[in-house]
């Protein structure tokens, strides 16, 4: 990049800073914060073009994926992630459950005034970590700054651009009954880690947030399948497992029966949704995948799920079923049944 | 979960589920009730009533701390926090109960009134410290179970000497609720239901002890069986009371015996008596005013009662009129025999309180047992070989 400022420049105060309106105005300060925190955690070739867009080489005879995803979350640094890495894992996984490889990603960021120099840069080395890991490089960006009050001290929007071969159609119209539904893993981890940290709520736990780029298990389980039985891959983010199941039922005119005994999930989740009176059938996942799948193939796919390091605890968890009112139905651990429904609001703890 | 599963163990619910089906006479039917929210959140949760006899029918009761909360004390809430200004606390369920003029604490909060949850009062406490120069008010519900910690956070902050905290008192008593279901004098409005028998209270129980439902079952003879929160707790106390009716009882008995003994909790009685006394008088959402069923803050802790701090006065607010909670609460009506359950009241646009939190009864039947109302066609894929495994 320009090095040319470099000389007659003073280096941001990284360990004492703070992001100001200057930092967003678009002058040298803009452009000394782009270079010093950004440019030089995320250093590609496509970045380092320096251009404000990025020229990308696209793979021939494939279609492009494209997804984008905004990022807000409170704390910003949670157990086992921080919003940087999760703005990279939440688009490399919507790219991924097209069934499509994700290549190149963009960043853009709304600082709010008032910012730690030091809490950003560990956001951005989080996320050219995670983007390095993936090996989906982030290739262009932007950052704006907002006043003080006007933002929850970082927003990320990220968007990523995949490849995905022609005939290949996975998406949340493709479920059809008799379908084996497919959960790559336990449940809840998430939104646990994050809320155990929220200020009014915190509490002491060994639960991590699962926060993981997933397109290599869904490179597995394609390999594992033959083209066309996996319908439906999705990751069941916010609303968690039911509101994922119910989308699907809803845009493939199906329902579901699904076994509560078999949906896999750690003893502590249970536990802290037990005692805060929340049903982790609702609670956030960041590196879960759901697969809808044609029953000839469901144990390949779940066997390439065993074998992979995101997929160790996956789970055939129930099937696909005929239902004009798109229920999503389950036989519960006593013996009953219920309809597992829509998140409805926010999802607010009990008192009684 | 150590503890808790084997409360939700499918072998052990079939063979309860099997004692009952067996004991219960074909010719007779049972209608029990479930006072808790908090039951009926369960048996909702977990399709207990899938493993009922047809003749064991469940009714849902009133004790659903949310939904007996009236209109107009949301309204209080609301004029604290819009026109005094106010910080007001209060427990996550109460953010959606819907108020006048279609607002609710959660829009109210959209149009910036700061309000905020909590899950104890001693994190309102500590807001108010927090804060020296706003008004911190705490919206306090619930039956028994929530009242100890109340009478508790105003005690601390009368110790601490904090100036800028107060409650909102909202208790109300659990005893009160079950006798009025059984003998209210405006009951012809709703009709009356017949009840064979009592689930009683998990969590309040503990508060309270079984003592006080003693004189209650010997009265009406109605038998009355404290159950735990957990399946296998109601199945067993849904057995307990075939018994009891089979065998001609109306007796207090104990299933939750883990937790629940004859005299309750003595230090909690104790600290609630000190700071908290009866109203004469309470309105109830669908029961209307029921005479000594609520709590207020005693004379000595005036200056920590938001309803003396700030002159508001309670103003009673009619509900939908076709809204139908009142008989629903009462046990008289179902939730699909409202014309408004599902259609204009879901758990999105709640009309009616029982709609409100997941232990009202509509909520409750809503998110978990609706496919019961519509005939379901599936076509049988277990020959796929696609059981979960």
């Amino acid at each position: 990049m320009d090095t040319s400022k470099r000389h007659y420049t003073r280096p941001l105060d990284v360990k004492h800073g703070c992001i100001d309106m200057n930092h967003g105005a678009g002058g040298r300060l803009s452009a000394q914060l782009v270079e010093e925190i950004f440019a030089r955690a995320f250093d590609n070739e496509f970045l380092n073009q320096g251009n404000d867009g990025a020229l990308l080489p696209v793979p021939v005879g494939q279609r492009l994926v494209m997804a984008t995803d905004a990022h807000v979350i409170s704390p910003l640094f949670f157990p086992g992630g921080d919003i940087g890495c999760l703005s990279v894992h939440g688009t490399i996984n919507d790219v991924a459950m097209l069934g499509a490889t994700p290549l190149y990603l963009s960043a853009s960021f709304i600082l709010e005034e008032g910012l730690s120099l030091a809490d950003l840069k560990r956001v951005v080395t989080s996320m050219a970590r995670a983007a390095r890991d993936a090996g989906v490089p982030i290739v262009t960006g932007d950052t704006k700054v907002v006043e003080r009050g006007k933002g929850d001290g970082v927003f990320i929007s990220t968007t990523g651009l995949g490849v995905v071969p022609e005939g290949r159609v996975i998406g949340g119209a493709g479920a059809r009954p008799g379908d084996a539904v497919l959960l790559s893993g336990t449940i809840g981890e998430h939104g646990v880690a994050v809320l155990s940290k929220r200020a009014s709520l915190e509490f002491e736990t060994t639960i991590e947030s699962d926060t993981a780029a997933l397109h290599t298990l869904v490179a597995g389980m394609l390999v594992a399948a033959s083209e066309g039985a996996i319908h439906v891959l999705r990751d069941p983010t916010r609303g968690g497992l039911a509101t994922t199941l119910n989308e699907i039922a809803g845009q493939s005119g199906v329902g579901m029966m699904l076994r509560e005994s078999a949906i896999p999930i750690l003893p502590q989740v249970d536990a802290a949704c037990e005692l805060l009176g929340l049903d982790p059938l609702y609670i956030a996942n960041e590196g879960k995948l759901v697969a809808i799948v044609a029953p000839e193939a469901a144990h390949a796919v779940l066997a390439a799920m065993h074998a992979h390091p995101l997929g160790r605890a996956a789970a055939c968890i129930g099937y696909v079923t005929d239902d004009t009112n798109r229920f999503v139905q389950m036989d519960t651990r006593v013996g009953g049944r219920r309809v597992v429904d829509w998140l409805s609001g926010e999802a607010l703890p009990r008192i009684c | 979960m150590k503890y808790v599963d084997e409360f939700r163990d499918g072998a052990l619910a079939r063979n309860i589920a099997a004692s009952i089906a067996s004991e219960a006479e074909p010719r007779r039917q049972y209608r029990f009730m479930e006072f808790c929210g908090g039951h009926t959140h369960a048996l909702a949760r977990y399709g207990v009533a899938d493993l009922l006899p047809p003749n064991v029918r469940m009714i849902h009761g009133p004790g659903c701390p949310v939904c007996v909360l009236p209109i107009g004390r949301i309204d209080m809430g609301l004029r604290l926090a819009l026109d005094a200004g106010a910080i007001l606390c209060t427990y996550g369920d109460v953010m959606r109960v819907p108020a006048s003029d279609g607002l609710s604490l959660m829009r109210a909060k959209a149009r910036g009134a700061d309000i905020r949850i909590v899950y104890s009062p001693l994190d309102a406490l500590q807001l108010a410290a927090d804060h020296p120069g706003r008004e911190v008010v705490f919206l306090a519900i619930g039956f028994e179970t929530t009242t100890p910690p109340t009478a508790l956070a105003i005690q601390q902050a009368a110790r601490e000497g904090l100036k800028n905290f107060s409650v909102l008192c909202c208790h109300v008593l659990t005893p009160a609720a079950i006798t009025h279901v059984l003998e209210a004098p405006d009951a012809s409005q709703y009709g009356s239901v017949e009840i064979d028998g009592f689930v009683g209270p998990a969590h309040v129980s503990i508060v309270i002890g079984s003592g006080p439902y003693e004189g209650f079952a010997e009265k009406y003879r109605k038998p009355v069986v404290i159950a735990g929160f957990e399946p296998l707790d109601i199945m067993q106390a849904i057995l307990m009371l075939v018994r009891q009716v089979n065998d001609g009882r109306a007796e207090v008995e104990n299933e939750f015996t883990r937790a629940v003994n004859r005299e309750g909790n003595l230090r909690a009685q104790e600290v609630t008596a000190q700071v908290l006394e009866m109203r004469s008088t309470f309105e109830w959402r669908g029961l209307g005013e029921v005479p000594m069923s609520a709590l207020k803050i005693r004379p000595e802790y005036a200056r920590f009662d938001a309803e003396r701090r700030f002159d508001v006065k309670y103003r009673s607010v009619a509900d939908h009129k076709q809204c139908e909670c009142g008989a629903i609460l009462r046990g008289v009506k179902k939730p699909t025999d409202c014309k408004l359950f599902g259609t204009v009241c879901t758990p999105d646009n709640p009309m009616g309180s029982c709609m409100v939190s997941s232990e009202g009864s509509c909520a409750a039947h809503y998110s978990y047992g609706r496919f019961r109302d519509i005939p379901v066609v599936r076509r049988d894929v277990a020959a796929h070989g696609v059981e979960p495994l």
